[in-house]
């Protein structure tokens, strides 16, 4: 149990970088981005779990309480946002890249290239 | 108690993440991550960071997934041109 | 490179990042132990400023400066996709058809509409005493709106959404964070820093300048999920045609 949480983080982070090398399609790339993304959010909040910790949220409980750590939530919380936005710049080029070359296939590109 | 809600929920979402990139078909993919946005705001929350789950529950389950829906549709208009 | 190749090549590089996340793993302080130095200072500073949520605090108050470059990075995708989502010149729009919309969803859409809007505007301004703040509550304002595309129509939904009043209320957050900023500079102290009263603990006006800069961030983030889910449905409903470089090409 204590490392079960860091080994989950671990394999959706290598199983999205495998769909993202494997992938045929750059829209479902991109969707295998944002899955690898989301392992650096449970690593985070996994490190700052404390046992028997409430939310570090202080409107209805004691300032004495024992809490989880509000760092690496404050970390996590900013990027969930920013990610989106930059998910949203990728799907942006894939369109570019589907109007100008008529398909979203990596390999394919790769030949238009030559 | 909390332990084994947090390993259920973390199970789901490792669950998810493996069908979200096994599924290769992006309009599917975009349904299976709204799943995965809405196991991991529930993991969030039972890792007592609400306010990661509420960002997470907004960005993942519905605005990502929507804008790979619109995305995929604005391809496949282009490609059904290119073809004729 | 042939497939085989990059194949192997990807197991290789999964593997042995495989092998050093188990060995970091190991190593790392077991989940769910009492051992937190950064959260338990950042909680006490905290306190003593006066902000309830504690995560608002971090972002807002003692990560300030940091939260300021999240935000740039937020400005300057949204401003790169809607150069990139931009009609070019050999395409042409057609206004999308409205197509029937169940009674049971039209009126459930216009029920729930208000309702998250106001919650939405709830977690925006409870951000310093309960978990919200301005990405998340921007994310709910912004998503509410759509749903008046759901619930009624597209050319509803553009009537009710000013887009170039949008793209200025991107711009407004972001700099209205910058000026709030200086403020600290010519308090006399360091720029971000917290230089209102910290007010009553637990209240709507506690934490000093945690709540402005939390509006700021809400309006940025609102307006910039707007103009960019406004960007994808123009793409994907009314732009045509515009396959120009692959005609060249032909």
């Amino acid at each position: 149990m204590s490392v079960f949480p860091y080994a989950v983080a671990g394999w959706i982070f290598l199983v999205g970088v495998y769909g993202l090398a494997t992938s045929r399609n750059l829209v479902h790339a991109v969707g295998c981005l944002s899955v690898a993304q989301s392992a650096t959010y449970v690593l985070l909040l996994a490190v700052g779990y404390r046992r028997g910790g409430t939310a570090p949220v202080f409107s209805d409980t004691p300032t004495t309480a024992s809490v989880v750590d509000p760092v690496v939530q404050a970390l996590a919380l900013t990027d969930v946002v920013v990610g989106a936005t930059v998910t949203a710049l990728l799907l942006a080029l894939v369109v570019q890249t589907a109007k100008r070359h008529g398909t979203t296939d990596p390999d394919e590109l790769h030949e238009l290239k030559g | 108690m909390a332990d084994v809600l947090v390993v259920l929920a973390l199970m789901f979402v490792a669950a998810a993440a493996t069908a979200a990139v096994l599924n290769r078909d992006p309009a599917r993919q975009a349904v299976v991550l709204s799943l995965l946005g809405l196991g991991l705001a529930v993991a969030f929350t039972v890792l007592q960071a609400p306010d990661v789950g509420l960002s997470q529950l907004g960005v993942g389950s519905a605005l990502t997934p929507l804008m790979i829906l619109l995305t995929v549709r604005k391809v496949r208009k282009g490609k059904g041109r290119g073809r004729e | 490179m042939s497939r085989r190749v990059r194949m192997g090549v990807l197991a290789a590089g999964l593997l042995a990042t495989a092998a050093l996340f188990v060995t970091a793993f190991l190593d790392m302080p077991h989940f769910g132990g009492a051992w937190h130095p950064y959260g338990d200072r950042a909680v006490q500073a905290s306190v003593n400023r006066r902000t309830a949520n504690t995560v608002s605090a971090v972002n807002f108050d003692q990560r300030g400066f940091d939260t300021l470059g999240e935000e740039s990075i937020l400005f300057a995708s949204v401003l790169g996709t809607v150069v990139l989502l931009r009609q070019a010149r050999d395409e042409r729009t057609r206004a999308p058809r409205p197509g029937p919309v169940p009674a049971a969803l039209r009126r459930y859409g216009l029920v729930a509409l208000p309702a998250t809007l106001l919650i939405g505007l709830y977690v925006i301004a409870h951000g310093q005493l309960s978990p919200g703040g301005g990405f998340q509550g921007g994310v709910v304002v912004a998503t509410a709106l759509h749903l008046l595309y759901i619930a009624v129509d597209y050319p509803a939904l553009e009537r009710i959404r000013p887009l170039g009043l949008y793209e200025v209320g991107d711009a407004v957050g972001e700099a209205a964070y910058v000026v709030l900023g200086v403020a600290g500079l010519l308090a006399g102290s360091a720029y971000l820093a917290n230089v209102l009263p910290f007010g009553t603990f637990n209240t709507l006006s506690s934490g000093g300048t945690v709540p402005l800069l939390n509006a700021a961030v809400g309006l940025e983030v609102a307006s910039a999920v707007v103009v960019l889910l406004a960007r994808f449905l123009v793409q994907a409903l009314e732009i045509e045609g515009g396959d120009g470089g692959k005609e060249q090409a032909a």
